[in-house]
């Protein structure tokens, strides 16, 4: 069960008590934009099998969203991160790279 | 090859089963080939198959990372059917599981295909409904399904509890040619067949890149070695978006974490396939008298062929209310495999920007009753350069469209 935490509520919430909401950082499109990027924003997604960065919900708590990094391959949880970030902050960077040497950073 | 027969077994037994021959042949990739099937599970070795037998095309390599049926094809819960709702989706899992009748025969391989019998389970009125349409669907596309009441459920499947309180069996669609095979011997059946049509079955071998000129494929890149080819097809399920990241495009397809288990071994206790969409379980006995378990997939992104075991848990108490006699029964193994979502639920068989480079992809938790009818169609789509007509509307191409294939309902549990 994975073990995520909530920086709204400050504390560690169990995998039962969140809902995933998928990639985060998505640039989100409006009427005026293209069909190609539309089709970008709706369907195609990173799906990496490493370290992906997506959006929580804490469902059963606070009903805030938020953002975490994961390791999509061993599920280790590098941390949480306000979902009004646009881009991971440098600090969850940091952690990232302690413990994975060859990880490239965050791609838009 | 020598074919297995009654006559083969005879003479085996009388020398020790000294001279029989290995299913197939373990090669060394060559420097090229006209094509490439990157993915050694059913639906890349059907590929193969059809593309020699339907074609005459044999100058081709399966190259596969781990080994012949060790993904998904080797994972899954073995339940065959066609009772989906759309025409399109119709077309290709009813070829396939009308393929399934005669596998054994055009393998010579013993696949165990057992046609006992598919039944979904209705147990909200919302499902009731869905059913229905599915089943009136299912007549005008002549798949051979119909809706059954609570009584007569009870009689096919003695042990099941339809009173619920929680979730009454409302009715259920009954698809009596649906059933079960043996996966690992579509897998190994398909795999020995090919071997002897002379393709080359390279395992322990994985792409780590693509090659390309001028947006055209030229080989891939693999632990052994750099390979040419002028055409390749990428069939590689929950790793799919992690080879067209090498060839440099991204995939509408998500992969998650997708568990099955199977009980303790007991006699007999029931005899077809019971899908319980609402409650997210499925469950049908093996031979060897283990009951087979499918569960929900797990609700994030990953590739840990594990999943969270709150989903068995979740599962198997759906299940205990609706089969009360299994409540006592021991879990023996539980796994996971990954499986490669679309936005409808349904998969992608599909050229792909890069020329030469095809996809086949996207068939989420349900993709081992479509293995003929995938790679039948996925053969004739890469011979002829273009998709035919049980594959033209799976391109990728439908999403950007808005012709979505929606089987978000009609299509297996874990949905």
């Amino acid at each position: 069960m994975l073990n995520i935490f909530c920086p709204i509520c400050q504390r560690d919430c169990d995998e039962t008590e969140l809902s995933c909401g998928g990639q985060a950082h998505l640039i989100r499109r409006d009427h005026a934009s293209s069909d190609k990027d539309f089709y970008e924003y709706l369907y195609e997604r990173k799906n990496d099998k490493g370290i992906i960065f997506e959006r929580w919900r804490h469902v059963y708590g606070c009903g805030k969203w938020f953002h975490t990094a994961r390791c999509t391959l061993t599920n280790q949880v590098f941390g949480s991160y306000s979902a009004k970030e646009v881009q991971p902050p440098k600090s969850i960077l940091a952690t990232i790279r302690r413990s994975r040497v060859d990880f490239k950073g965050w791609v838009k | 090859m020598k074919r297995y027969s009654l006559s083969s077994i005879f003479t085996e037994a009388f020398r020790d089963n000294l001279g029989w021959e290995k299913a197939w042949k373990k090669r060394q990739p060559k420097k090229e080939y006209q094509i490439i099937i990157v993915g050694g599970g059913g639906h890349g070795l059907a590929t193969a198959y059809y593309l020699a037998k339907n074609f005459n095309v044999t100058d081709i390599a399966v190259i596969e990372k781990g080994w012949i049926g060790g993904g998904n094809t080797g994972r899954n819960t073995t339940i065959i059917r066609s009772n989906y709702l759309q025409e399109s989706s119709i077309g290709i899992y009813e070829k396939s599981r009308s393929l399934y009748e005669t596998l054994s025969q055009d393998l010579n391989y013993n696949i165990m295909f057992s046609p006992r019998g598919v039944l979904m389970l209705c147990q909200t009125e919302h499902e009731l409904r869905a059913m229905k349409r599915t089943s009136h669907a299912n007549r005008i596309n002549g798949v051979d399904t119909k809706m059954i009441a609570p009584e007569e459920v009870k009689e096919l499947v003695p042990i099941i509890n339809i009173n619920g309180p929680r979730f009454p069996v409302l009715g259920a669609l009954w698809q009596p040619r649906g059933g079960t095979a043996r996966h690992d011997a579509v897998a190994w059946g398909y795999a020995r067949k090919c071997s002897d049509f002379g393709i080359d079955i390279i395992e322990q071998c994985e792409v780590i890149g693509v090659k390309k000129k001028r947006e055209k494929i030229v080989g891939v890149e693999t632990t052994k070695g750099n390979i040419k080819a002028k055409k390749v097809c990428f069939v590689a399920a929950g790793h799919s978006s992690v080879l067209a990241d090498l060839a440099g495009f991204r995939l509408p397809i998500e992969s998650v974490a997708l568990q099955a288990l199977v009980s303790e071994p007991i006699k007999p206790i029931i005899d077809c396939v019971v899908m319980a969409n609402t409650v997210h379980g499925y469950l049908s006995q093996s031979d060897k008298g283990e009951l087979v378990i499918g569960g929900g997939a797990d609700g994030y992104n990953n590739y840990s062929q594990r999943g969270s075991f709150l989903h068995i848990e979740e599962t198997v108490r759906a299940l205990v209310e609706t089969f009360p006699v299994i409540s006592r029964l021991r879990q023996l193994r539980q796994w996971g495999g990954i499986v490669d979502m679309t936005g409808d639920r349904s998969p992608i068989i599909s050229k792909t920007p890069v020329d030469g480079l095809y996809i086949n992809c996207g068939w989420g938790t349900g993709g081992f009753k479509a293995i003929p009818g995938s790679g039948w169609a996925t053969a004739e789509m890469i011979y002829n350069e273009q998709p035919g007509k049980l594959a033209s509307p799976f391109s990728i191409n439908r999403f950007s469209e808005g012709r979505l294939i929606d089987e978000s309902a009609a299509a297996a549990v874990a949905h």
